[in-house]
């Protein structure tokens, strides 16, 4: 009994971890969508957060620093994507993608120059930094027996992916502005009149979305990849963070469990004693992804549904 | 009181009515040469010349005959995949599942090439590019499908399927199609010699059918009734719907036909370029497929010049990784950064941009 109790609660703690940065991925999508933009480059966002967050914790060995360059990477990313579709009017679709690549790119291109240029051949943060991301143990929380060890003895980033996704539930549905931000989503034209400043809106919530992808990212570089440079690191996570937002029916709360799910996911090959093919278990958070979406589509209802102004531009002349 | 302040705007953006094609073009190169010159000023900030580093590249995708045929070797994949991509682009369908077209098409040609090599060459080939095209085209057709009788997402589901069939061949490699002889490590055998494409002019015989299929994507388009009813879809489904247009029918129709061109490129990755199955056999092309078709706008001329750029792009990448230590997904930025560039330029082939004269205030 113990034992299955202590093996449940170490694959529950293992399915925190692992869904962490699916959360940021989500809780930044969900806000950009929430703006009426579709923004496909998640992928490409976190991986400009990751490698600049890599890089800043790399050279100066600050945890602190780390987040912040991987927030501005990330907003960055979203800043490009902005000024192309609010300004520019250019298609989501596309720029989503494009930036989906630049951002793969950029990163793999300076990883690669850090391990190319490095004597040892490899970028490994210092052990003192890692020291600084060792997991946290909220008093008198962790010491319950499993409960603790699950969700009370996690590192900085899953208390603050939390924390965020209820801030964020919380600033939509409880607040002028992201009442203001719903307006916006829904009907760009009808918030216009109302005298909501549409471009400011959605040139804020886009990049603040981008800044959490790049939190996510810089997740992947520091935790998953246990502080050395991966090639790929991202590897697709970025994507599962997109279709999650349709799991997650756009809502911040149900984000958390999503993630926690699909984290579960990617990890259960660990945990399940059958003999299957590794790349069958691989495959599996994309498969269930994929029958996800399906399902979700037929059986769509209107609350749940994506924001009505999500993936076209707005132009006031057109109105 | 009441104060006359002036109401216009500082800048305004208009719609324009048209344009000169020949300035359209202007636009867009010169948004290509903005591009080169700030990824000059990155590849400047990384401590490189930029102009080495350009010149480098050229050298290297087209300095020498071996180095050409390398880069038409990678031009080919890339033209057929963004010639299937223009089909469903064109009806506004995002399909980005190309990787996994083509990993699909590519699996099923590899079934003939391993196990009926006893076949004679030209029915085995033959066989290889009916199973990929066949395989590739139902791969895209599942989104499809969904799309059109739920408004499924297409553009996650086609992701989603990427990864999919890109762990299907890695899970071929590693159990059922996993080379005996390959003392213990996960490959798949090479194929046989009946099983490869033939070369002709050193480079294998992909790029002959990569230049009819953009004769015949082209006559699709521009002179047939479903090309036609595709392009009708992707401007405006109800009006397809009013004029009387099986919507439904036309959007699994061209799936199908841009899957299988997918699933085309695959067979010849396999068949031609890697002689054998890998899990890389898609490498991307996918995904360079979709900047290439936009790049293009759709237009299969254009396509078969830009991918061959990109081509000597990707080439000249990997040349500059030997000769100057840089890593080569520097040629992923710079699709990036042209593709940004691109788009942004198409906002002042659109629009006009009105700024307000002198600023005065007429009283």
């Amino acid at each position: 009994m113990n034992e299955a109790l202590s093996y449940v609660s170490s694959f529950i703690y293992a399915a925190v971890l692992a869904g962490t940065p699916l959360l940021f991925g989500t809780l930044g999508e969900i806000i950009t969508e929430k703006a009426g933009n579709l923004n496909l480059g998640v992928e490409g966002m976190m991986y400009m957060g990751a490698i600049m967050g890599f890089y800043a914790g790399y050279v100066t060995g600050s945890v602190a620093l780390s987040l912040i360059a991987a927030l501005a990477a990330g907003a960055l990313g979203a800043l490009i994507y902005a000024f192309l579709t609010v300004t520019l009017k250019a298609n989501q679709n596309v720029t989503g993608l494009t930036l989906t690549i630049f951002g793969g790119g950029f990163a793999n291109f300076i990883g690669e120059n850090l391990i190319l240029n490095s004597p040892t051949k490899s970028a490994v943060l210092s052990d003192a930094m890692k020291a600084n991301l060792k997991s946290i143990n909220i008093p008198l929380l962790s010491d319950i027996p499993y409960i603790g060890r699950m969700f009370f003895q996690h590192n900085i980033f899953v208390y603050l992916g939390i924390v965020l996704a209820i801030a964020a539930g919380w600033y939509l549905h409880h607040t002028r502005k992201g009442l203001n931000l719903r307006a916006v989503g829904e009907n760009p034209g009808a918030a216009d009149a109302a005298g909501i400043n549409v471009t400011l809106y959605k040139y804020v919530h886009i990049l603040a979305g981008g800044g959490l992808c790049g939190l996510g990212g810089a997740y992947i570089a520091l935790i998953t990849c246990a502080g050395t440079w991966t090639y790929n690191c991202v590897n697709g996570q970025g994507w599962i963070a997109v279709a999650l937002v349709i799991f997650a029916s756009w809502s911040p709360y149900k984000a958390i469990l999503g993630s926690l799910v699909f984290g579960a996911l990617s990890i259960l090959r660990l945990y399940i004693p059958l003999n299957i093919p590794t790349a069958l278990f691989s495959m599996l958070p994309f498969l269930v992804t994929a029958v996800v979406l399906v399902v979700s589509s037929v059986r769509m209802s209107k609350e749940k549904a994506q924001p009505k102004g999500c993936g076209v531009n707005y132009f006031r002349e057109e109105r | 009181m009441h104060a006359k302040a002036n109401h216009q705007p500082l800048v305004r953006v208009v719609k324009r009515v048209g344009i000169p094609r020949a300035r359209a073009i202007v636009y867009r190169i010169l948004a290509v040469v903005l591009a080169l010159v700030t990824g000059g000023i990155f590849l400047w900030a990384l401590g490189q010349n930029p102009f080495t580093v350009y010149a480098t590249m050229a050298q290297g995708a087209v300095g020498t005959t071996i180095a050409l045929k390398e880069t038409v070797k990678i031009a080919i994949p890339l033209c057929i995949t963004s010639l299937g991509i223009t089909l469903a682009f064109k009806m506004r369908f995002w399909n980005i599942g190309a990787e996994g077209q083509i990993c699909l098409g590519a699996i099923a040609a590899s079934y003939f090439a391993l196990f009926h090599s006893d076949w004679p060459q030209p029915v085995l080939l033959t066989a290889m590019a009916v199973a990929g095209i066949l395989a590739g085209g139902l791969w895209g057709v599942i989104p499809a499908v969904f799309k059109a009788r739920f408004g499924t997402n297409e553009t996650l589901l086609t992701l989603m399927l990427n990864y999919v069939a890109s762990y299907i061949i890695q899970f071929l490699r590693e159990g059922p199609w996993k080379d005996p002889g390959a003392m213990g490590f996960p490959k798949i055998a090479m194929f046989d010699k009946a099983a490869r494409m033939p070369t002709v002019l050193g480079v294998h015989a992909g790029w002959i059918i990569a230049l009819v299929l953009v004769a015949l994507v082209f006559i699709y388009l521009k002179f047939t009734k479903q090309g036609y009813e595709l392009s009708v879809v992707g401007e405006n489904e109800n009006t397809a719907r009013y004029a009387g247009m099986d919507v439904r029918k036309i959007i699994v129709r061209t799936m199908f036909l841009s899957a299988a061109i997918c699933g085309l490129a695959g067979m010849l990755q396999a068949s031609g370029a890697d002689k054998t199955l890998t899990d890389t056999v898609a490498g991307g092309v996918g995904f360079t497929a979709i900047t290439v078709a936009w790049l293009s706008q759709l237009n299969p001329f254009a396509i078969l010049l830009v991918s061959f750029l990109f081509g000597c792009l990707e080439k000249g990448s990997g040349t500059i990784q030997s000769l100057l230590n840089i890593s080569p997904s520097a040629a992923e930025v710079l699709q990036g950064v042209i593709l940004f560039f691109v788009l942004g330029s198409e906002f002042f082939i659109g629009f006009r941009v009105i700024w307000r004269k002198g600023g005065a205030v007429n009283e």
